[in-house]
C-alpha cells in the first residue's frame, strides 16, 4: 500500500478549536483592535452617508475628533456624558441579576418606562399639595413598585409554567408604551399628548443637578457587585442560572429565586425611571426610556455581567452615542446616524468575542508542537 | 486466509488544547471482520473513531481506504467512503419519526417519499433480523429501539465500515446477545465492524481482533483467539490490577431507610415507579441493577425529595433510643421543637424541659451529653423538599448520575461547589467561603484530585476528578444514607477503585449505601444485596454473594410478577 | 362597499406586513436562530426598496420592471442584514440576542438616514399604483390588495410546504432541533443556517417595503416599521412556528390594531380618544396570552425548536 502524501488531499483551509484560557491582556487587546477596525468602517460609512464629507474629504479627521468633542469639549457636555452614562449603567445594572440567572429580561425598556410613568403620576397628582421631600419619596416608592410589578409578571409565569421570558418581557415593553400614551391622553385633554415639564418633584442639587444621580448609581454599582458575589442571594442566582436541576437538588426553591430576582431587577429599572423622571426630564413621553432598556442588554453583556466592568462598557457606549450625536449636529445629517455608527462599532466588538473564545488554525500551520502535557 | 484491507490509519495524532488525545496511532481494519477497540475511559478510543467518521480532523497522520489516501472533512465525506458511525449518545432528532431520521441527509436525487423509505428500511431490517416500526417518533422509543434506528440509518446509506461506540452500555444481556447476532450476520455479509468498548468479556465474545489503546497511544493489536482477559487488562491499564473489591460482611445491619409502596408518575403521566418496597440497611451496600431508564433515577430522586409521589411512604430510622442528643445533625431550633414534643429525657429518665432557659444554657446542657432521646427517631421523608429533609436533621447524600448538570455547577470553582450543600449556614445574608475552601483543599489532598487549585472551574477537570469532588463533598456531609447513581461511569480504573473504596469505607462506618450500577460484575462484587428493577417495578432482591450474572440478567427483563400480585 | 367588509379587507391587507415578518422569522428560528434583528431588517428592506425606487421611479421603465427592481432592492438590503446576523451568530457564534438587538439598532438607524434623503414624489407617489395592481385606483380598501399582498400569502403557504413537505424542510428542521445530529448525517449545518437566515431576512424585509410603499403609502410610514417587526416576532409564537398559520394570526392582529380607528370612525359607538391606546395595546396582550396558554398546554410539537438560541460548534467537548 502506498498513498502517503498524495496531492489530492483536501485538508480544511481553516480549522477552529476552543481556547482553554486567554490572558485578560490579550482579550482586551483583541477588543481594542476590533473597536479600531469598527471605527475605520464607521469612517467609510460616514463618507457614504454624509454629504459634507463627500464634498470635503479632508474633514475626515474632524469626524473622528468629534467623537471626543461630543463628550469632553465643554464641562456641560462632560457632565451630560457622566449623567447619561450613569442612567444607562443603572438600567444595565438592573438587568444584570436577571441575566446572571439566565433570565433573558428584554423588558428593561418597559420596566424603566413604567418607573418614569409612576413617578410622574405621583408628581402630577400630589405636586404642590404635599411637601417636596415627601413627594420625592412617594415618587421613588411608586417607581420601584411599578418597575417591580412589570418585572415580576413575566417571572411568575416563567416560574410556574416556564413561559418564554424573552418574548414575554419584550411584549411588556409595548404594553408599557401604550399605557403611557393612554395616560398622556387622559392628563393632557387638549389633544397634543405632550405633558411638558412639571413644576414639582425634582431631585435636590448637590454641586450641580447631575452629581446626585451619578453618586446614586455609583453606590448601586458597588452594592450590586457585593450582592451578586458575596451574598447567599447572589450565590443562589448563580446556581439557578447555571442549572435549575442543581438548584433543585440542593433544595433551592428556584421559583422563589426567579420571582425575587425579577422583583429586584424590575425595581432597579424603576429606580432608573425615577432618576430619569425626578433627576432629568420631569415629564413622561412614550420615548422616556429612549431605547436604553435594549442598549443596557448590550452594556451588561459586553461587561460580562460584572458590575465593575459595566462602568467601562456603559461609558464606552455613551461616548459613541454622544460623539455620533455631535457628528450628526456638526455635519447636519439625520439624528439617527448615531444608531448606525454605534451599530457598526458594536458589530465589530461582538465579532471580536469569537477570537477571544476560539483559536483559528490555518492549513499548514498544524505541524507545530503541542504545548503542555495531558490534563489528567 | 487472504484478508482484504478496508481501512488504514497511519500516525494519527489529535490534540485538544494541551491534551494529547491520540498520539501517532496506527490501525488496520479488514473486510469481513469484527475489530474491537479496547481501552479505558478517556484513552482516546472515541476521538480516534470520530476522525474516521469526519467529526474531528486529525492534526497529523493519514487515513487510507482501500489503499487510497483520503481526507475525511465531514460526516458526509465519511458516508461517501462507506463509513458509518453509531455514536454512544444517539444522534437522533427526537421529534422526528424513525423513517425521517433514517432518510435525513441522504441525497438520492429522488423526490421526498417517506413511504418508499419505510419500505426499504423494512427490507434491510428483515435481512439482518431487526424489528422496527419506521413511523414511530423517537421520543416514544426505548434505548434499544433508538440504537436500532441508528444502525439502520447507517446501513440505509450503504455503509460497509460500521463503527459502534460502546453499543452495549445501555442494553440488557439479552439485547446484547441479539445485537451480537446482528453484528455477526453483517460480518458474514463482508462488512467491517469496529466496536469500541471497555468490557473485556464482550471483546472475547464477539471480536476477531482487538486493538488496545492506552493514554491516546496504540499499544498492540492481537487476535482474540490468541489472548485472554488478563493479558488484555494488563495492556489496557499498563499494570497488573486485581479485579477484586474488598468486601466486608455487614456489621449490625439495621433498617435505616424503609420504603413502602412507592408509586410515581412523571411529568408525561407515565407510571415510572410501581409499588416499590425495600429496606436499605445501615452498614450495608444495596446494589440496584436494571436496564438504563427502568426507574433508577426516579427512585433516588423520589427518596431525596425531588419527585412528587403518588403514594407510598419513605421512612428514615435513626437508632437513637437512650443516646445523647447532639447538634451534629440538628439545629438548635429543631432540638427545641423535639423537646417541646417530649422526645427527650435526662439520665434519670425524667422529662427534659427547656422552658425559661436561654439558648446558651440549652446548648450547654445538650452538649454535656445529659439530654437523651426517649425513642428511636422515625422520620417520614414523604412529601418533604430536600431543604426540609435537611432541616429535620436527616443527612441524606446523593451522588446523581448527571454530575455537571445536577451534582455540581460546571462553571463554578471547587470552593463554590463545596458550598452547594451548606452555603445557608451562618446567621446573616453573606457567604462564608473560608470553611468551604478548607474543605475543598482537604478533598483535593485526600482524594488526590488533579487540579491547578481550588479556584479552577470543575468543568475543566477530567471526569474522574469531577467525580472525586462530587463524592468527596457528599461524604464530607457525614451522611446516614448515601445514594450513588452510576458513580464510576466514564471513569478510568484507578478512579473507579477510589470510588469503590470510598463507598466501602462509608459502609463500614454504618452508612446505608445505595449503589446504582450498570456493570453487573462490579455490582456483584461490591454490593451486599442487589435489588433488580424493570419498568419501574422490583423484580427481585438477591444476595450478592450468591447470585449469578445470568440470574440478574433474567430479572432485569422479567415483567414483574410481584407487581401483578401487589396490584391485585 | 359595506364599511365592515371594507374594514376586514383593510385588516387583511395590514396583516400581510406580519405575514412577511413572521414567515421570515419562522424560517430563521427553524434553523435554531432567534433573530431579534428582524425589526431592523424590515426597516432595511423597506429603505432598500425605496432607495431603488427613488432612482428609477422617475424613469420611463415599464411598471412591472419597476416593481421587480423595487423588490430586488428591498431584498438586497434585508439579505445584507441577514448576512451580518448570520456571519456573527453562525460563523462567529456570537450571542444571538445581543447580535439581533444591535442589528435592530443599526437597521432602524440606517433606514431613517436613508429615508430622509429620498423624494416622496419620486419613490412613492408615482410608483404606488404599480404595486397596487390589479386593484389600483379603487376607492375602497380593496385597492390595498396589490402584488405584494398576494405574494405574502404565496410566500407563507410555500414556506410551510417547503418546511413540512420536502426533504430540504426536513433537513432544516433537523438543524434547528439538533444540529449535532444533522451534522453527523452529513447535512451542512452552516449552509442551512445561512440560507434560512438570509432567505428569512429577505422575506421579512419585503414586509417593511410593502408597508411603506403599498399599505400606508405615506411619507411617515417608515417610522412605524420597527414596531411591526416586534409584533412579527410575537406572531411567530401565535402561529406555533407554522408559516401558513401566520395568515390567520396576521389577520387577527390586523383587526385588533385597526379596530381603534375603525370604531372611532363609525358613528354608532361612542369612543373617547383615550380608548385608542388601549385598543392598540390589545395585540401585545393577546400575544402574551397565547404565549402563556401554549406554555401551559406544553405540547411537544408546539414548542420552539430545541436548539433555539444556542450556537453550534462541532468539536465542542
Amino acid at each position: 500500500m502506498n498513498g502517503t502524501g498524495r496531492k489530492d488531499r483536501r485538508e480544511p483551509l481553516i480549522h477552529l478549536s476552543k481556547r482553554d484560557i486567554i490572558s485578560p491582556w490579550k482579550a482586551w487587546g483583541i477588543r481594542g483592535i476590533a473597536m479600531f477596525l469598527g471605527l475605520v468602517v464607521c469612517g467609510i460609512a460616514a463618507f457614504l452617508l454624509i454629504e459634507k464629507l463627500q464634498q470635503n474629504p479632508g474633514k475626515i479627521g474632524d469626524f473622528y475628533y468629534t467623537f471626543i468633542r461630543g463628550s469632553f469639549s465643554t464641562s456641560r457636555k462632560l457632565w451630560k456624558f457622566l449623567k447619561n452614562t450613569a442612567i444607562l449603567l443603572c438600567i444595565s445594572l438592573a438587568l444584570t441579576p436577571a441575566f446572571r440567572m439566565r433570565f433573558w429580561n428584554t423588558g428593561g425598556e418597559g420596566q424603566t418606562l413604567v418607573g418614569v410613568l409612576a413617578s410622574i403620576a405621583v408628581a402630577f397628582y400630589f405636586g404642590g399639595k404635599i411637601p417636596e421631600w415627601l413627594l420625592l419619596i412617594l415618587m421613588l416608592a411608586a417607581a420601584l413598585m411599578a418597575g417591580a410589578v412589570w418585572g415580576v409578571i413575566p417571572a411568575l409565569f416563567k416560574a410556574k409554567w416556564g413561559t418564554n421570558e424573552t418574548l414575554f418581557t419584550l411584549m411588556m415593553n409595548y404594553v408599557a408604551t401604550y399605557l403611557v400614551s393612554y395616560f398622556l391622553v387622559v392628563w393632557v385633554p387638549n389633544g397634543s399628548s405632550s405633558l411638558g415639564k412639571l413644576k414639582f418633584g425634582k431631585l435636590p442639587q448637590i454641586y450641580n443637578e447631575h452629581l446626585l444621580i451619578i453618586l446614586i448609581v455609583l453606590l448601586l454599582t458597588g452594592g450590586l457587585f457585593v450582592y451578586l458575589n458575596y451574598t447567599k442571594h447572589g450565590y443562589e442566582i448563580s446556581v439557578v442560572g447555571e442549572s435549575v436541576r442543581t438548584a433543585k437538588y440542593i433544595g433551592i426553591n428556584e421559583r422563589k429565586v426567579i420571582i425575587r430576582t425579577m422583583i429586584l431587577s424590575g425595581a432597579l429599572c424603576g429606580l432608573a425611571g425615577y432618576l430619569i423622571a425626578a433627576g432629568a426630564d420631569q415629564t413622561v413621553t412614550t420615548n422616556s426610556a429612549g431605547g436604553q432598556g435594549f442598549t443596557g442588554i448590550l452594556v451588561a453583556w459586553l461587561g460580562k455581567f460584572n458590575p465593575l466592568m459595566m462602568i467601562l462598557t456603559s461609558a464606552l457606549i455613551q461616548l459613541l452615542n454622544q460623539g455620533a450625536g455631535q457628528i450628526s449636529q456638526d455635519f447636519s445629517v439625520n439624528n439617527s446616524l448615531p444608531n448606525v455608527i454605534v451599530g457598526i462599532v458594536l458589530f465589530f466588538i461582538i465579532g471580536s468575542e469569537f477570537f477571544i473564545h476560539y483559536e483559528i488554525h490555518f492549513r499548514g500551520s498544524g505541524e507545530k508542537k503541542a504545548k503542555g502535557g495531558r490534563l489528567k | 486466509m487472504e484478508k482484504q484491507l478496508a481501512l488504514q490509519m497511519k500516525g494519527i495524532t489529535k490534540r485538544f488544547g494541551p491534551v494529547m488525545a491520540n498520539n501517532r496511532v496506527n490501525l488496520d481494519v479488514y473486510r469481513g471482520e469484527i475489530l474491537a477497540i479496547l481501552g479505558e475511559n478517556g484513552c482516546g478510543k472515541t476521538t480516534l473513531m470520530n476522525m474516521i467518521a469526519g467529526i474531528y480532523y486529525p492534526d497529523e497522520g493519514h487515513i487510507l481506504i482501500d489503499g487510497q489516501e483520503v481526507a475525511i472533512n465531514s460526516p458526509k465525506d465519511a458516508f461517501e467512503h462507506g463509513i458509518g458511525m453509531i455514536h454512544q449518545h444517539f444522534k437522533l432528532v427526537d421529534l422526528f419519526t424513525a423513517a425521517e431520521n433514517i432518510v435525513l441527509g441522504v441525497e438520492e436525487g429522488k423526490r421526498y417519499n417517506l413511504k418508499e423509505v419505510s419500505a426499504r428500511v423494512g427490507e434491510i431490517a428483515q435481512r439482518y433480523g431487526f424489528q422496527l416500526d419506521p413511523d414511530r417518533k423517537i421520543y416514544d422509543m426505548s434505548v434499544s429501539e433508538k440504537q436500532t434506528v441508528e444502525i439502520l440509518k447507517v446501513l440505509y446509506r450503504g455503509a460497509d465500515i460500521l463503527i459502534l461506540d460502546e453499543p452495549t452500555a445501555v442494553l440488557t444481556p439479552q439485547e446484547i446477545t441479539k445485537l451480537f447476532a446482528v453484528l455477526r450476520r453483517m460480518r458474514e455479509d463482508g462488512k467491517s465492524i469496529i466496536i469500541i468498548t471497555h468490557k473485556l468479556n464482550e471483546v472475547m465474545e464477539v471480536s476477531d481482533r482487538v486493538a488496545i489503546l492506552r493514554r491516546g497511544e496504540h499499544i498492540a493489536t492481537v487476535n482474540t483467539s490468541e489472548t485472554n482477559e488478563n493479558e488484555l487488562t494488563y495492556m489496557m491499564v499498563g499494570r497488573r490490577v486485581s479485579l477484586n473489591i474488598d468486601r466486608t460482611m455487614p456489621v449490625n445491619a439495621v433498617p435505616r431507610l424503609v420504603v413502602r409502596g412507592l408509586n410515581l408518575y412523571n411529568a408525561e403521566g407515565v407510571h415510572v415507579l410501581k409499588n416499590i418496597s425495600f429496606d436499605a440497611n445501615g452498614g450495608e451496600i444495596l446494589g440496584i441493577a436494571g436496564i438504563a431508564g427502568s426507574g433508577q433515577r426516579e427512585l433516588l430522586e423520589a427518596i431525596s425529595g425531588l419527585q412528587p409521589l403518588e403514594s407510598g411512604t419513605i421512612q428514615f430510622n435513626n437508632p437513637k433510643k437512650d443516646r445523647p442528643v447532639t447538634f451534629f445533625h440538628k439545629s438548635l431550633k429543631r432540638v427545641k421543637e423535639l423537646c417541646a414534643e417530649g422526645a427527650f429525657h435526662d439520665r434519670n429518665m425524667n422529662d427534659v424541659s427547656f422552658e425559661g432557659l436561654s439558648n446558651g444554657a440549652i446548648r450547654k446542657w445538650v452538649e454535656s451529653g445529659d439530654v437523651l432521646f426517649r425513642e428511636d427517631e422515625v422520620i417520614n421523608l414523604r412529601d418533604k423538599t430536600p431543604l426540609e429533609i435537611r432541616q429535620l436533621g436527616v443527612h441524606l447524600s446523593f451522588v446523581p448520575e448527571d454530575r455537571l448538570g445536577m451534582g455540581l455547577v460546571g462553571n463554578m470553582d471547587i470552593t463554590d461547589n463545596m458550598m452547594l450543600r451548606n452555603y445557608r449556614k451562618g446567621p446573616h445574608g453573606f457567604l462564608d467561603r473560608k470553611k468551604p475552601r478548607a474543605q475543598a483543599e482537604k478533598i483535593i489532598e485526600e482524594l488526590e484530585v488533579a487540579t491547578p487549585g481550588v479556584s479552577t472551574p470543575v468543568r475543566r477537570l477530567s471526569g474522574g476528578n469531577v467525580q472525586k469532588v462530587l463524592v468527596g463533598r457528599e461524604i464530607a456531609y457525614t451522611p446516614k444514607v448515601l445514594m450513588a447513581a452510576y458513580p464510576v461511569r466514564g471513569l478510568d480504573i484507578g478512579s473507579s477503585y477510589t470510588i469503590y473504596h470510598l463507598l466501602n469505607r462509608q459502609k463500614e462506618n454504618g452508612v446505608a449505601v445505595i449503589f446504582v450500577g450498570e456493570d453487573l460484575d462490579v455490582l456483584l462484587e461490591l454490593s451486599d444485596r442487589i435489588m433488580v428493577i424493570n419498568g419501574g417495578a422490583i423484580t427481585g432482591i438477591v444476595d450478592a454473594r450468591k447470585a449469578t450474572k445470568e440470574e440478574i440478567g433474567l430479572l432485569m427483563t422479567k415483567t414483574g410478577a410481584r407487581e401483578a400480585v401487589n396490584e391485585a | 362597499m359595506n364599511s365592515w367588509i371594507n374594514f376586514l379587507v383593510d385588516s387583511l391587507a395590514f396583516g400581510a406586513v406580519f405575514m412577511y415578518g413572521s414567515t421570515g422569522e419562522i424560517l430563521t428560528e427553524k434553523a435554531g436562530h432567534l433573530n431579534l434583528g428582524i425589526p431592523g431588517i424590515m426597516c432595511m428592506g423597506g429603505a432598500g426598496g425605496c432607495l431603488v425606487l427613488n432612482m428609477i421611479g422617475g424613469s420611463s421603465l415599464p411598471p412591472f420592471l419597476i416593481v421587480i427592481l423595487g423588490i430586488l432592492g428591498s431584498l438586497a438590503f434585508s439579505v445584507l442584514g441577514g448576512l451580518i446576523y448570520s456571519f456573527l451568530t453562525v460563523t462567529f457564534r456570537a450571542n444571538q440576542n445581543v447580535t439581533g438587538l444591535t442589528l435592530t439598532t443599526f437597521g432602524v438607524g440606517l433606514s431613517k438616514v436613508i429615508m430622509t434623503k429620498l423624494d416622496t414624489v419620486v419613490y412613492l407617489v408615482r410608483t404606488r399604483d404599480y404595486f397596487r395592481w390589479p386593484f389600483a385606483g379603487r376607492q375602497d380598501s380593496l385597492q390595498l390588495w396589490g402584488v405584494l399582498f398576494f405574494l405574502a400569502i404565496i410566500v407563507a403557504i410555500a414556506s410551510s410546504w417547503v418546511l413540512f413537505r420536502t426533504k430540504t424542510g426536513l433537513h432544516l428542521r433537523a438543524v434547528g432541533e439538533n444540529p449535532a445530529t444533522a451534522d453527523a448525517v452529513g447535512i451542512n449545518v452552516t449552509r442551512y443556517k445561512y440560507a434560512a437566515t438570509c432567505i428569512g431576512s429577505g422575506i421579512a424585509g419585503l414586509g417593511g417595503f410593502y408597508y411603506i410603499i403599498d399599505y400606508m403609502a405615506s411619507q411617515e410610514a417608515y417610522l412605524s416599521v420597527e414596531a411591526w417587526g416586534w409584533l412579527s416576532i410575537a406572531l411567530v409564537i401565535f402561529a406555533l412556528w407554522r408559516p401558513h398559520m401566520t395568515i390567520i394570526g396576521s389577520t387577527v392582529f390586523g383587526i385588533l390594531f385597526s379596530l381603534g380607528s375603525f370604531i372611532t370612525n363609525s358613528s354608532w359607538i361612542k369612543v373617547t380618544m383615550a380608548t385608542i391606546p388601549l385598543l392598540k395595546m390589545l395585540p401585545y396582550v393577546v400575544t402574551i396570552l397565547v404565549l402563556i396558554v401554549s406554555s401551559i398546554r406544553n405540547k411537544r410539537e408546539n414548542q420552539p425548536p430545541a436548539s433555539l438560541g444556542l450556537s453550534y460548534f462541532r468539536e465542542e467537548r
